[in-house]
This record gives structure tokens, C-alpha cells and sequence, in this order.
């Protein structure tokens, strides 16, 4: 009697789920479908991201109330459904691409530059100016769980927190700008946080981690090369590659530091953005051999590698910002040089890298061209677009 | 900025001023021509914005609100424009920008700096 009573229960709740089915029919969001193809787009200037899809290229919605998004950065959670901004005024906030709305929400510090997530998935962690050091949180809650400040020196001060990536095992790897360290923070117990410190080259401004986990790259302003930690080996400590690249020369003005967060390693080797030069420096990992230096048109902001390998894409510092070159890694050759739009911040390539996008800021559109043939294949519109960001990177280290 | 620093920029700015015959217009409260002062404070907001960020509280580079400027003398925060900030990553925007604009960019920091009007209006040619 008891199960006849249930399964009526049942059917009239299958009924009464059914016809609500039928009634969210009308509204997009209620559409079954994966997150595979979905990204981001940041809105600069008016504090806005929109969820775009990639196999229809088009947007899903728009997504309001970010706060200032400056150098917003973005890190997806491992079943790729919810995006995690990091804004420049401190705030973390947790977008739900399903449903187009903002599922939490907290402003965690003054001053931001970007963030990361655990391997398992867990933990989000902020990098921050100010105060300087680094915040845990659950990524669940957005509860904060450990904090480190970025302290240095005798006299306790704390220094900008640039250049952190995920690492196996719950560990988090970061620079300190002023104090020229690099710190290497366990998470796996987040309630006793580990940190290892290592001292670096002047002023780190950004940092890479190689797809396998083993090697962090650090650029640095201060002086001419990279600091390299050996993750398999940390006991080594860091070591200076291609140290004097720039030969002494007097570096170029910089109206904008390079990133090197959308690393390029591609065939073994790494293409590394050159701070104050028109080049793009190529270095053998493992043995840290310079193999070639190639020219560019000005001084490159990112240096990205389309997923294969084959292509390396590079956009430039203002004000050569309109531009963008495509080299050839098999031959090292720029084989493209062409102006997709006013002000290139960022580009981003579809998973498997047959279509790459590319945000044209003062044009107020994303423009998304085919790598093969570099012709255009369609845009969308978007305010102030800076970021794109697609949620192919839930599933790699570094992102 | 250490006074000998100051100093050496001081005297950037006066030889600027004497060589390259750049009117200091600060004394004489001049005004760029409208659509190039949308183009600055376009690029002030934006690119000065990648460091200092949009809003101007800082980031990489110090607050340029007008709070935060309240006490820094103006002449100093021109030549910091005009000749960059060497030992930083603050880079010299002459060239870029002449120094009477240099100069009219400071008083508007100082005053509170003007909400970005976007970029100017033509397009550009896309090569594809």
C-alpha cells in the first residue's frame, strides 16, 4: 500500500515536473546543454562579463554588477559550469554560465590583479596588491579558508603579489613584485598553510607554470632574464635563463607589461615575450638554451600558443596595440601580420584551436578569425572587451 | 623620488621648455582642442588604467586620485609624465603625448580626473 501511494506520489510529481519542463521550454536557460564551448567575455569598462558559446559563436547572456574590471582575470571550476572573476578592486565573484547569473559574491581585498584554483577543484585562491599577499577561499562558499600575507624585509612591509598558478597537490605558486621572491604555498591542509621562499631576480612582474607542473617562469622588469624554480627539484633553487637577452642594451619605455600567464610552450620550447624589446625569445626547456630571437613588429603583450602547438599568436603594447603577428613554430617565421581592430587586449583560442578570438577594445567587438587561413569569420559586439576566456582552461594546470 | 631625481627632471621639463619651445600652459591654463582631449583622457583611463587601473586607485602604479595626488607638487608629477620614473615601471610618455598635455593631464587628476567619452570616433580599417 505503502509503495501504491508512492509511486502515485511519484507519477504526479513526474506529471507536475513535466508540465514545469514545458513551461521553462519558453525560456533559454532552461535548454539542457554542456559548458564545453562556453566562455567569458569581460566588459572593461562597465563592469559587465558575457557568456558567449563558441559552436554558434554567439552570446547567452550578459552579466551585470562586477564591479571595476581592470585587468579582470577568470578561473573555471573543474565541472566548467561556474567562472570565477577576479575584479581590481578586490572582488571575487562566481558567475553561473547556465543560468547567466551571479551565484556569489565578495569583495576580498582592496586591490586584485588575478587568482587560481586548486587542483582539486576546492580552493580559490586571489593574488593581491593590496594588502599584498594571497587569500584562500571555498570555492564552494566563497567562505575564505587561509590567508598569506606578502610579507618581506626587516621592516614587515608587504609586497605585490603577481604571477600565481596552481600546482599538483592543492599548491599554489606566486612572485613578489617589490621583494623579488617567488613563494610556493601548500594548501592540501588549508588550515596550516606551508610556504617555501625563494629568492629571485628584481621585480617579477608575471609568471608561467608549464603545462606538466614542473617548471615556473617568472619575467622580470628589474633586470634582464627569467627566474626558473624546478618544481621536481625545488631543493635546486631558482636559476637565472637568458640572462643579459637584452645585451646590454637600454630597454624600450614599456606602456605595458607583458603577460605571461597565456604561456606559449609549444614543441618542447618556450616563447617568451621580451620585456622592452621588439622580440620574442625562444628558450629550450630543461637545458634553458636560447635557441633563436625573433623579430616582431613592437614590444609583445601575450605570446600564445594555438592548442597544437604549431602557430604562436602574439598581440603588442600600445600603441601598437592594433596589430597582431602569427609565427610559424616549425620554421620560427612570422608567416601573418595584420590589424584585426582598434586596441587588441587578449585573444583566446577555441579548445582545439581552429578559431582564435580576439577582443579589439576601442572597436567595441570580439573579432573571431580562423588560424588556418587567418580569415575572419565573424564578430560580436561587446563593450570595452578585454578578457576572453573559455572554460576549456577548468582542465589545465597554470590556468 | 629622491631630490636629486626631482632635480634633474625639474630641469628636463625647463629645458623642454626653452628648446623644444613647449608652452607651459599651466600658467596659462590651456585647454587641448576637444576631440584630442577625449583621446587623453581616453588614454589616461585606459592605458595609464592598465597600471593605475580604470577608476584610478592604483594597481602596478600608485593611486591617481585627486586624493591621493593632494599633496604632490604638480610640476613633479609632470616630469614623471614627460621623462617616466627610471628604477620603475613607469615609462616616458613624451612623444606619446607633448608636455602642455602632460600638464593639462595633472590638473585634471588633481581636480578629479574626467569619465572616459571612449575612444575617438572613426574606425579603423581592419586589414581582413
Amino acid at each position: 500500500m505503502n509503495s501504491y501511494k508512492n509511486r502515485v506520489a511519484g507519477l504526479f510529481g513526474t506529471g507536475l515536473l513535466a508540465l514545469l519542463l514545458s513551461a521553462c521550454a519558453t525560456q533559454p536557460t532552461a535548454a539542457l546543454r554542456g559548458t564545453g564551448d562556453l566562455g567569458l567575455v569581460i566588459e572593461r569598462a562597465t563592469g559587465q562579463v558575457q557568456v558567449v558559446e563558441t559552436s554558434g559563436r554567439s552570446a547567452l547572456a550578459q552579466v551585470s554588477g562586477l564591479g571595476d574590471l581592470s585587468h579582470a582575470s577568470v578561473v573555471f571550476s573543474r565541472d566548467s559550469r561556474y567562472a570565477f572573476v577576479f575584479g581590481r578592486d578586490g572582488a571575487l565573484t562566481k558567475v553561473d554560465l547556465l543560468t547567466g547569473r551571479i551565484a556569489g559574491r565578495i569583495v576580498q581585498a582592496g586591490n586584485a590583479i588575478g587568482g587560481a584554483i586548486s587542483q582539486d577543484g576546492r580552493i580559490v585562491v586571489a593574488q593581491n596588491y593590496e594588502p599584498g599577499g594571497i587569500k584562500a577561499f571555498d570555492s564552494e562558499t566563497l567562505e575564505q579558508i587561509a590567508e598569506v600575507p606578502a610579507i618581506y624585509g626587516s621592516a614587515g612591509q608587504r609586497s605585490k603579489v603577481v604571477g600565481l598558478a596552481d600546482l599538483p597537490g592543492n599548491r599554489f605558486i606566486y612572485s613578489l613584485f617589490e621583494a623579488g621572491e617567488i613563494w610556493l604555498t601548500d594548501l592540501s591542509d588549508p588550515g596550516n598553510p606551508k610556504t617555501q621562499r625563494f629568492q629571485a631576480g628584481k621585480q617579477p612582474y608575471d609568471a608561467l607554470v608549464t603545462p606538466d607542473g614542473r617548471y615556473y617562469i617568472a619575467g622580470l622588469f628589474g633586470e634582464d632574464g627569467l627566474s626558473m624554480l624546478d618544481l621536481w627539484q625545488p631543493e635546486l633553487g631558482v636559476r637565472t635563463i637568458l640572462p643579459g637577452y637584452g645585451r646590454g642594451e637600454q630597454p624600450l619605455p614599456v606602456y605595458k607589461m607583458p603577460h605571461l600567464r597565456g604561456w606559449a610552450v609549444a614543441a618542447g620550447r618556450a616563447y617568451l615575450p621580451a620585456i622592452g624589446r621588439h622580440e620574442v625569445l625562444v628558450v629550450e626547456l630543461g637545458t634553458w638554451k636560447e635557441v633563436e630571437r625573433i623579430p616582431v613588429k613592437s614590444q609583445p603583450v601575450f605570446v600564445m600558443a594555438r592548442p597544437d602547438g604549431r602557430q604562436v599568436w602574439v598581440n603588442f603594447a600600445f600603441p601598437d596595440n592594433g596589430w597582431m603577428q602569427v609565427i610559424d613554430t616549425f620554421n620560427g617565421k612570422v608567416i601573418d601580420t595584420f590589424a584585426p581592430g582598434r586596441a587588441i587586449l587578449h585573444m583566446e583560442f577555441a579548445p582545439k584551436g581552429e578559431e582564435v578570438w580576439i577582443s579589439a577594445r576601442d572597436d567595441n567587438k570580439v573579432v573571431i578569425y580562423d588560424t588556418r587561413t587567418r580569415q575572419k569569420k565573424g564578430e560580436l559586439p561587446a563593450a570595452s572587451p578585454s578578457g576572453i576566456f573559455f572554460t576549456s582552461r577548468a582542465f589545465r594546470t597554470g590556468f | 623620488m629622491s631630490m636629486q631625481v626631482f632635480r634633474t627632471r625639474v630641469s628636463f621639463v625647463l629645458w623642454s621648455v626653452a628648446v623644444l619651445g613647449v608652452q607651459p600652459v599651466w600658467a596659462e591654463g590651456g585647454e587641448p582642442a576637444p576631440g584630442r582631449a577625449r583621446e587623453l583622457v581616453h588614454l589616461v583611463r585606459q592605458d595609464c588604467g592598465s597600471c593605475h587601473g580604470l577608476t584610478l586607485q592604483g594597481g602596478l602604479g600608485p593611486a591617481l586620485t585627486a586624493e591621493a595626488l593632494a599633496d604632490k607638487p604638480a610640476e613633479g608629477l609632470v616630469a614623471t609624465i614627460v621623462g617616466g620614473r627610471p628604477g620603475t615601471p613607469m615609462p616616458p610618455f613624451l612623444g606619446i603625448l607633448t608636455e602642455a598635455e602632460a600638464v593639462w593631464i595633472v590638473r585634471e587628476l588633481m581636480k578629479g580626473f574626467p569619465e572616459d567619452g571612449g575612444p575617438s570616433p572613426q574606425t579603423s580599417e581592419s586589414a581582413r
